[in-house]
């Protein structure tokens, strides 16, 4: 049996990959040169968040933290609300936002949105090719049969998400993968209403599941890595999806949001 | 008549009069709610006093569910009997309170008692919203009564054995409630009045900052020394101590400040205070923050005696291993010396939330991080890391006996076992 065939594998997983990058990641760290010195800006008041989710939300190395930097500020602030709302649960995340003000989280969300830092190469599949190449066929053309649309429908042709709201599917691990769609497939993570992403994934059995974690995250990084600025044209044939989203929330405050590279 | 029969009769005569006397206290003060009260259109002003005090009170917090309509109820309040979930306050007729009258509003408030005649549960805190007026009451009843109705049908509490039952709890209130609306205090001036109003009444803040019993009674109704939150372990801490968070020697805007902004040049709040901030007081005008203020200021000091100094490490692997850590995940934003960086991240030496005895909230705030309250006065707030994480049992004591140890700070060490108990009860 292919080790990948289910969640159960995580701790070799996490031994696998993760320790070294982790013992990777540390080692970054502390050969880098002194901390940076105090500044009043966004970047400083985003510390609570990249201390789990790595420098400047390039995403920690255990997998279970994933990459905020160049998410769609849209996807991200939804993300943000529903850990507030109870659409999403984890505590540590639920508790550590609740005081924050809707302006403020947005104000969280488009910083990370318009940071450009670079992606980490994939790590090679291990599934078997079969495994990969039915995650292909459904990522890239989904499954009119079972009215499953094909993943880049929404995700963008380049998979890098569609902006505002749309996250893209490339540079997330597959454990992470997995454990979102499982998520939503068990009804522990939703979406605004209407939560198109359930409809979707209601229709996806575990091993579709799998294949599509287990190819979307080998799959290596375009040139470009922002979200399209609009969705693809719809393949002949497919209907429309209707996703519900937080409404934006006025901006905070005269401090402009800046980008730090 | 034998011995056997006499015993019995005592028995029941006993019985017959405790119930009558426990009876008896739980429908003291209680108007009758039949008589009915002439129902004037409710003006603007009063919803919008009333809305003001809804504020105070911080109603919507505990009666609106995760991510559910505001008011509509369903959020389930932890407590060590079980779970008291919040009621359905939307004037919808039939699962909210559409078909109540001010009186039965008023007899909730007052005497803790629901429309049909059922004790409720001290988890809404009448033993404090008792002290406020009918006029109050009235002004929240037309404010409740002016919000969209949402269907939302109460839920059954979740009470053990026998904390379930309606006896059990007349016997509680018979023990620790008493009804009765504030009374002003004539030697003391009218801002003073206004603030013990509001902080004993709407604002409830005895129900943590007033140390419970085993039975979650108070037995010094409003002493306001200090209790360990039920369930969160957090430490609502002292109000009256110099060396918890008594306020007696701060300028009082600062204090203003602090219910304002949720921070100021002598402390700033986090953990369940900051909800209170950010729902409730940073709302209320300055003059009823002055008010309190000025009542918190003039609170009778307790525990004026310092701690004894706790005996200091000094040198020793430990101490090598602390003062890197501390050097390593502290520093950067609090500062070699302790002295933080003053608008942004607190100093740690001479900080009473780092050195006070009760060591629930330091250990939580470096487990689990967390913002200060996103406020008008302080919208962008900076923020804790958790380091849930990052530091293990050991490790974490041995950095928080480092900050309660150094740069003057005299505090007891914290040990693994502590952390250990507080990492557990977070379930992380």
């Amino acid at each position: 049996m292919q080790e990948t065939r289910s969640g159960h594998s995580w701790r070799r997983t996490l031994a696998r990959y993760a320790l070294p990058a982790a013992l990777a990641w540390a080692a970054a760290g502390s050969a880098a040169a002194a901390p940076p010195p105090f500044e009043d800006s966004i970047a400083q008041r985003a510390m609570a968040c990249t201390a789990c989710h790595g420098p400047q939300g390039r995403a920690a190395p255990d997998g279970y933290y994933p990459r905020l930097a160049g998410k769609p500020a849209g996807y991200l602030y939804n993300q943000l609300l529903n850990f507030r709302d109870g659409r999403r649960h984890y505590g540590l995340m639920t508790q550590l936002i609740e005081p924050l003000s809707d302006a403020y989280l947005m104000e969280i969300a488009t910083y990370f949105s318009q940071l450009e830092v670079p992606y980490p190469a994939p790590l090679p599949a291990t599934a078997s090719p079969e495994v990969l190449s039915h995650g292909r066929k459904l990522v890239l053309e989904g499954d009119p049969a079972r009215q499953l649309p094909a993943c880049v429908q929404c995700h963008g042709q380049a998979m890098t998400g569609v902006a505002p709201g749309i996250p893209g599917l490339l540079g997330l691990p597959r454990d992470y993968l997995n454990a979102q769609l499982g998520a939503w497939k068990a009804g522990q993570r939703r979406a605004h209403a209407p939560d198109c992403m359930k409809e979707v994934v209601a229709r996806l059995s575990l091993e579709d599941i799998n294949a599509v974690a287990s190819w979307a995250a080998a799959q290596p990084l375009p040139a470009s890595t922002k979200p399209a600025a609009s969705l693809p044209p719809p393949r002949p044939g497919a209907t429309a999806i209707t996703c519900g989203s937080a409404t934006a929330p006025a901006a905070t405050t005269a401090v402009p949001v800046k980008a730090q590279k | 008549m034998n011995k056997l029969s006499k015993f019995t009769l005592a028995v029941v005569v006993l019985a017959a009069g405790a119930s009558a006397l426990v009876w008896a206290l739980n429908v003291r003060d209680e108007i009758d709610v039949t008589v009915p009260v002439a129902a004037a259109a409710p003006s603007e002003s009063l919803v919008a006093r009333g809305a003001y005090l809804a504020r105070a009170g911080n109603c919507q917090a505990c009666h609106t569910a995760q991510g559910g309509p505001a008011y509509a109820g369903g959020r389930g309040i932890a407590t060590p009997f079980g779970t008291v979930f919040t009621s359905n306050l939307t004037p919808h007729e039939k699962t909210g309170i559409g078909s109540w009258s001010p009186s039965h509003f008023w007899r909730a408030m007052h005497n803790g008692r629901s429309k049909d005649g059922r004790l409720l549960y001290p988890a809404f805190p009448y033993t404090s919203y008792t002290q406020v007026t009918r006029e109050d009451s009235d002004a929240l009843y037309a404010y409740l009564r002016s919000l969209p109705p949402v269907a939302a049908p109460n839920q059954p509490h979740t009470l053990r054995f026998p904390y379930q039952s309606q006896a059990a709890l007349a016997v509680w209130r018979a023990l620790f409630f008493s009804p009765g609306v504030y009374e002003a205090d004539s030697a003391r001036s009218a801002e003073w009045n206004r603030g013990a109003y509001l902080v004993k009444g709407l604002g409830h803040c005895a129900a943590c900052h007033t140390a419970r019993n085993a039975l979650g009674g108070s037995e010094r109704s409003l002493d306001l020394a200090g209790g360990l939150i039920p369930m969160q372990n957090w430490y609502a801490p002292s109000l009256t101590s110099p060396y918890e968070a008594g306020v007696a020697d701060w300028d009082k805007q600062h204090i203003v400040s602090l219910l304002k902004n949720g921070v100021s040049p002598r402390a700033s709040v986090t953990g369940p205070m900051a909800e209170v901030v950010q729902r409730s007081t940073q709302y209320l005008s300055d003059a009823d923050l002055g008010a309190m203020a000025q009542f918190l200021k003039e609170l009778p000091a307790s525990h004026t005696a310092a701690p004894e100094p706790a005996a200091i490490r000094t040198g020793g692997e430990s101490v090598e291993r602390a003062t890197k850590l501390y050097e390593q995940h502290c520093a950067q934003c609090h500062g070699a010396g302790g002295e933080g960086i003053p608008n942004a991240y607190p100093a740690l030496a001479g900080n009473r939330a780092v050195t006070m005895g009760e060591a629930s909230n330091l250990v939580q705030i470096v487990l689990n991080g967390g913002y200060a309250p996103a406020t008008e006065g302080n919208p962008r707030p900076f923020g804790m890391p958790p380091f849930v994480l990052v530091l293990d049992d050991t490790d974490m004591a041995l950095v928080l006996t480092h900050v309660r140890q150094s740069w003057g700070n005299r505090a007891s060490e914290i040990t693994p076992l502590e952390v250990n108990r507080i990492r557990a009860s977070t379930g992380r």
